[in-house]
């Protein structure tokens, strides 16, 4: 590659309608402050079935350019057409940087572009800054199950790469600026998929959207049975929050994996996160640390979720959230 | 038919602390495991040789002698033959290296047995990196097919159909031979060992790969020197002190006064009218 540009390029994952997910359009908070440092565009990446959605999320929020690729054999996502069509605009325009959000596409997506081209990446990133000495992006991320947090550059290889993951960082407010719209065409031949799509079993019926939510009520193994998500959802409904759910308490069966928060599940930071019968182990902790106050519920007094907690009661959730939804009521009617 | 499951040997980190004098991690005495996604993997291979005899499931592990341990643990399950591939040339290889590297050692794999494998079974990710880049990266080198985060597997009319985990769901995916394919995990466990085959994998021999035995491959692609990616620093993430914890009393008493709180604190602003009979 030659001297390449200093732009910042965010993928904008779409789903099968068009539509943005959340965490290309949260990838341009941290990409903006990036890509000025670096002296730089902040670019949005839309490979599409039909991109004028997405390309136009991204603009709002904050985008200086959209490169969208569209076609129908964009339209649901094959890791051959995508890593195809990715690769070829990265050979075309030599971005700086790359930023992936570390769904289960973008995980998918990002190790083969960054094996194709022989450059470095970096896997789900909490953290993103300049260092000031090299230029190079400090990639942050967890390791050793959220123990530590390790600082990872690529210094000699470019693009740069990595995959964040979602609900880290917030989507920047909408601004009216102007975007510019690059369409470029790549095609790619259907017989050049080599997965084929046999059956789509979406989640019917119930849309979880933890990394929106400004309260979450999470449950964890202490809740013993599934009954314990009935007692969970009816609190949550009454105080207009989401419901997360903790690993132990999704591979038990007692609720399904969109609910999970932490290192295999979502990471959230919520204004109020609600823990009952979590323990806090580190894997869990590493995806719900940032919510801005956090209250733990568990009938262990030893339980590590209280050394993080803002409040905690030391109970049987299954006695503690019915009067806590009680009191709540007697007070905020007055 | 011949599957090949790449395995790696990893410290249980659900037991690892944070020595709170030092702030460093606290290695001694944790136990090395094998990596538990590689486990379900090894069981998906497994589970397709439960209705065909005829496969033949290798392991192939890359890391310290020690990770020996890990692949007789493959072969006291179902694997038939394993493979460690052990260089000090290989040591600090990121993602990148190392899924070159294994692509090598497959490659050699196949010369050595004379066979080709029709499919490539990895672990979603290994519990202590959590990356999920070296099994997609193995595939980008061999120019195979992939399917990640799979659940579980079977093989159809001459393909591979693969139910796996996706953002909205989940998704019944075919595909051809050979590709390549990493696990998470279903809702089961892989299958323990019998007495009679650990009592024989103690016994079995795994063989070594060395960089000498990979011909064709580039020493300055592989190992610390020929990584991408570099972990400049490391540090122990700050943890939040613990606040207000009511620990003693009736549940209902701490609720009250937590509900206090909540509200003083605009914690909690409103509450949804309950529905009047």
């Amino acid at each position: 590659m030659g001297m390449g540009t200093k732009d910042l390029w965010v993928f904008i994952e779409t789903r099968p309608d068009g539509t943005p997910r959340n965490v290309g359009l949260e990838l341009l908070n941290p990409g903006r402050r990036l890509a000025e440092a670096q002296g730089g565009k902040l670019v949005g990446v839309v490979i599409a079935g039909e991109a004028s959605i997405a390309a136009k999320a991204a603009g709002d929020y904050g985008a200086d350019r959209v490169i969208t690729i569209a076609g129908p054999e964009y339209k649901h996502y094959s890791t051959d057409a995508y890593a195809a069509a990715f690769t070829y605009l990265i050979k075309k325009y030599e971005p700086l940087t790359v930023m992936i959000g570390a769904t289960t596409n973008g995980r998918d997506l990002a190790p083969r572009i960054s094996c194709r081209i022989g450059t470095g990446l970096t896997a789900d990133c909490t953290e993103l800054n300049i260092d000031e000495q090299t230029g190079c992006i400090a990639w942050t991320r967890p390791a050793f199950g959220g123990n530590i947090m390790a600082v990872i550059f690529c210094a000699q290889h470019r693009p740069q790469m990595g995959t964040i993951r979602p609900g880290v960082f917030k989507k920047p407010t909408i601004a009216s600026r102007d975007v510019e719209i690059v369409p470029e065409s790549f095609y790619f031949a259907a017989q050049g998929i080599r997965t084929r799509v046999v059956e789509v079993l979406t989640h019917v019926g119930e849309k979880v959207d933890l990394e929106g939510a400004e309260i979450i009520v999470t449950g964890g193994r202490g809740l013993g049975e599934a009954r314990g998500f009935d007692v969970i959802r009816k609190f949550a409904k009454a105080i207009g929050a989401e419901v997360g759910a903790s690993r132990a308490a999704v591979e038990e069966g007692w609720i399904t994996h969109a609910h999970q928060v932490g290192q295999t599940g979502k990471a959230v930071s919520p204004k109020v996160y609600i823990a009952c019968g979590v323990s806090g182990a580190v894997q869990h902790v590493a995806g719900m640390s940032s919510s801005e106050t956090i209250i733990a519920i568990n009938k262990d007094p030893n339980a590590w979720i209280f050394s993080i907690a803002d409040y905690g009661i030391v109970g049987d959730l299954y006695e503690v959230l019915p009067v806590l939804e009680k009191e709540l009521r007697n007070i905020l009617a007055d | 038919m011949n599957i090949l499951v790449c395995i790696k040997q990893v410290p249980n980190t659900q037991e690892i602390s944070i020595d709170p004098e030092t702030n460093t991690l606290i290695r001694e005495g944790i136990e090395s495991i094998l990596n538990p996604y590689d486990g379900y993997a090894l069981e998906a291979a497994a589970r397709l040789k439960d209705k065909n005899k005829d496969i033949r499931i290798c392991a192939l592990c890359m890391g310290p002698p020690q990770a020996e341990a890990a692949l007789r643990e493959c072969l006291s399950t179902s694997a038939d033959v394993a493979y460690l591939a052990s260089d000090k040339f290989f040591a600090g290889s990121d993602t990148l290296a190392t899924s070159y590297i294994l692509s090598e050692a497959i490659k050699k794999i196949e010369s050595l047995e004379g066979i080709k494998f029709d499919l490539i079974f990895c672990g979603k990710q290994a519990i202590d990196g959590d990356t999920a880049q070296v099994g997609p990266q193995i595939a980008e080198c061999l120019d195979y097919p992939q399917i990640t985060y799979a659940l579980t597997c079977e093989i159809k009319d001459g393909e591979l159909h693969v139910l796996k985990e996706t953002e909205d769901g989940k998704e019944i995916l075919a595909v051809n031979f050979p590709c390549l394919v990493t696990f998470t995990k279903p809702n089961f466990e892989p299958r323990l060992a019998s007495a009679k085959r650990k009592f024989a994998a103690k016994k079995m021999e795994i063989r070594r790969i060395g960089v000498a035995d990979l011909c064709g491959i580039d020493r300055s692609k592989i190992g610390l020197k020929g990584s991408p990616t570099q972990v400049r620093k490391t540090y122990v993430p700050l943890v939040k002190k613990g606040g207000t914890v009511f620990r003693d009393g009736p549940p209902g008493e701490a609720a009250a006064k937590l509900a206090k709180l909540l509200v003083d604190n605009t914690v909690v602003k409103d509450i949804e009218q309950e529905d009047k009979l």
